[in-house]
């Protein structure tokens, strides 16, 4: 059986929307800005949020917002953490870059290369929410659902993983686009989507 | 699509390898040069790369002209690039698997790509797009004349396991016959100041899991493991199963308890039908950092494997960060094809707190079941078991 979304999330324009509606809205219209306030926003308490980059920190708020649907009964690694983007980490490869450009001011610096990996935000969200499952980071030129919810969907169907985190997280310098979900085995609903690839794209374009 | 998924899983067989690293271009130059107890690694004095000398182990630029030459194509190609197409070529020889064909997939494995191509100098080969990581996917798939959407896996150190695991999960679910993975990374600037900013570069040649040992090398290189759904008459390795998980403690620091690696050799054991008790063999991470060597032996020792011989293959190639999990794998192979336990290169004494059997001398030993495990950045960590057919 072909397993249901509990619960969805995007961050597009200076908005958080969970399940296709407005959550929260930011008057700020730089990224930066946006980040600090959706993070008061939301207030996880969680100090660590500031030392990310902010590829890992949409990926940490867009977890943050899906969290109460969390099943909290699940054992670690029976959630997964299955994400996708199209740059990497195009905006933080950029910055460590500038920190070894000019032989004369050579200041590479550890704080920043660790985020030069796309799956340094996987390991920030399994940190957070003690998830200990599967876990892959994609790319792809565009987001592209066909791969990973049939990875996914594998994965919950020869019960490697009961829950999974699922989406799309992308950083550039032209901007951003998350959609994340949460799908959890054995809630299966009529009234919730399937994952499936043609349905991950309804969802993804319902903004 | 579910029905598909829900069908019984056929066999997945591994038909074809190469190995392109300090060592050689093929698989066989690399097995007869580790057999011999060759390192690649050496002191690089490239002042482009870092302003002090450091080891590192390269592929020989001159002999990776002339190989590409020989396959005379049009068009420019990056380093990487000549490097995974090379790679894909020779282990496609001598093999009838099509790789025009729509029932033929391909998996890339990398962690930065082409980023050499951010440095200065560089700037007028950068092509808009070159260097993002779907885009050398896309050129790799072009040349072959591969119709599929290239997979680009970008999972840090356990980028090759993970890679190998998600193509056998593919043909296993019908989705392909054949599944081409492959991987690379080079040298670069980029990511020696990098790994020189965590400090966790060895003065020396790395020493996996000895006393002595004080960080890793890094190497580059590129992989190729071919696996398909049919078999080749006589002895066949398959795969038996796969799994990853995530420590979730720290993202630039193992977990002290091996809990990621634990429960992703669990969960390729589970899969496999096996226990720790079946392993003949262990082809371990083995970065030769502190913290790595002593977390893998920690899961090592909680699946009950400390007569298990173990080695890492860092201390022949370095770290080659993409392909890691790909060539690593592939000598894994080889070894089991030969029923060789290769010498763990750069270990003399033991020195993690777990007595796991690291192998001290090359030998003959007859391997049937093998475990491949592999850790990263982000707590990640990935294995996969195979088994002769």
């Amino acid at each position: 059986m072909t397993p249901v979304i509990e619960t969805y999330c995007h961050l597009r324009n200076n908005r958080i929307f969970r399940d296709g509606k407005l959550l929260f809205e930011s008057p700020d219209t730089n990224l930066k800005d946006f980040l600090k306030s959706a993070y008061k926003f939301l207030n996880p308490g969680y100090a660590k949020f500031y030392k990310m980059d902010e590829l890992s920190k949409l990926g940490f708020l867009a977890a943050e917002v899906l969290s109460p649907a969390f099943d909290k009964e699940l054992r670690p690694e029976e959630t997964g953490v299955i994400l996708s983007n199209t740059h990497s980490t195009w905006v933080t490869d950029l910055r460590h870059q500038q920190t070894i450009s000019d032989t004369e001011n050579f200041f590479p610096s550890p704080a920043i290369f660790v985020y030069t990996l796309p799956n340094i935000m996987t390991g920030e969200i399994s940190i957070r929410h003690r998830f200990r499952g599967e876990n892959a980071f994609f790319i792809f030129e565009k987001f592209n659902p066909e791969l990973i919810t049939d990875y996914i969907n594998r994965l919950i169907m020869s019960k490697k993983i009961k829950a999974c985190l699922g989406g799309y997280v992308d950083r550039s310098t032209d901007g951003y686009d998350v959609f994340v979900y949460y799908l959890r085995s054995g809630k299966n609903s009529t009234q919730k989507p399937k994952h499936t690839a043609a349905g991950m794209w309804k969802l993804y374009e319902i903004i | 699509m579910v029905d598909r998924v829900t069908k019984k899983a056929s066999l997945v067989y591994f038909i074809a390898d190469n190995i392109i690293t300090s060592l050689g271009f093929t698989t066989s130059e690399n097995f007869q040069a580790i057999r011999e107890g060759k390192s690649g690694i050496e002191i690089v004095k490239d002042k482009n790369i870092y302003p002090e000398p450091f080891p590192a182990s390269l592929v020989n630029t001159k002999k990776l002209e002339e190989e590409f030459a020989k396959i005379a194509v049009k068009g420019h190609f990056t380093r990487l690039e000549k490097m995974l197409i090379l790679s894909v070529t020779d282990a496609l020889k001598h093999l009838d698997v099509d790789i025009r064909s729509e029932r033929t997939g391909i998996i890339l494995s990398t962690t930065k790509g082409n980023i050499d191509l951010l440095e200065p100098q560089k700037k007028q080969m950068r092509e808009e797009d070159r260097l993002h990581l779907w885009k050398l996917g896309r050129v790799i798939a072009g040349y072959f004349g591969n119709p599929n959407e290239p997979v680009v896996l970008s999972n840090a150190c356990i980028s090759g396991v993970l890679a190998i695991n998600i193509a056998a999960g593919l043909i296993g679910q019908g989705k392909y016959d054949n599944v081409v993975v492959t991987g690379g990374d080079i040298v670069t600037k980029f990511v020696v100041s990098g790994f020189m900013s965590f400090m966790s570069l060895s003065p020396g040649p790395c020493k996996p899991f000895d006393a002595v040992r004080d960080g890793l090398s890094l190497g580059e290189g590129a992989g190729t493991v071919i696996l398909g759904n049919k078999g080749r008459t006589g002895e066949n390795i398959i795969f038996k199963g796969g799994g990853s998980a995530n420590d979730a403690n720290h993202i630039s620091g193992p977990s002290r308890t091996g809990e990621g690696s634990y429960i992703a050799i669990g969960s390729a054991f589970k899969e496999a039908g096996v226990t720790g008790n079946d392993m003949d063999y262990i082809s371990a991470h083995g970065t030769a950092t502190l913290y790595n060597d002593e977390m893998e032996s920690i899961a090592i020792g909680r699946h009950n494997m400390e007569n298990v011989p173990v080695n890492s293959f860092k201390g022949n190639w370095g770290h080659t960060l993409g392909a890691a999990g790909i060539v690593e794998t592939a000598m894994m192979l080889t070894e089991m094809k030969e029923n060789i336990l290769l010498k763990s290169t750069g270990f003399e004494k033991p020195g993690v707190s777990i007595p796991i059997t690291v192998i001290d001398k090359t030998k003959n030993k007859t391997l049937n079941t093998c475990l491949k495990m592999a850790s990263g950045f982000g707590g990640t960590n990935a294995a996969l078991v195979v088994q002769k057919n």
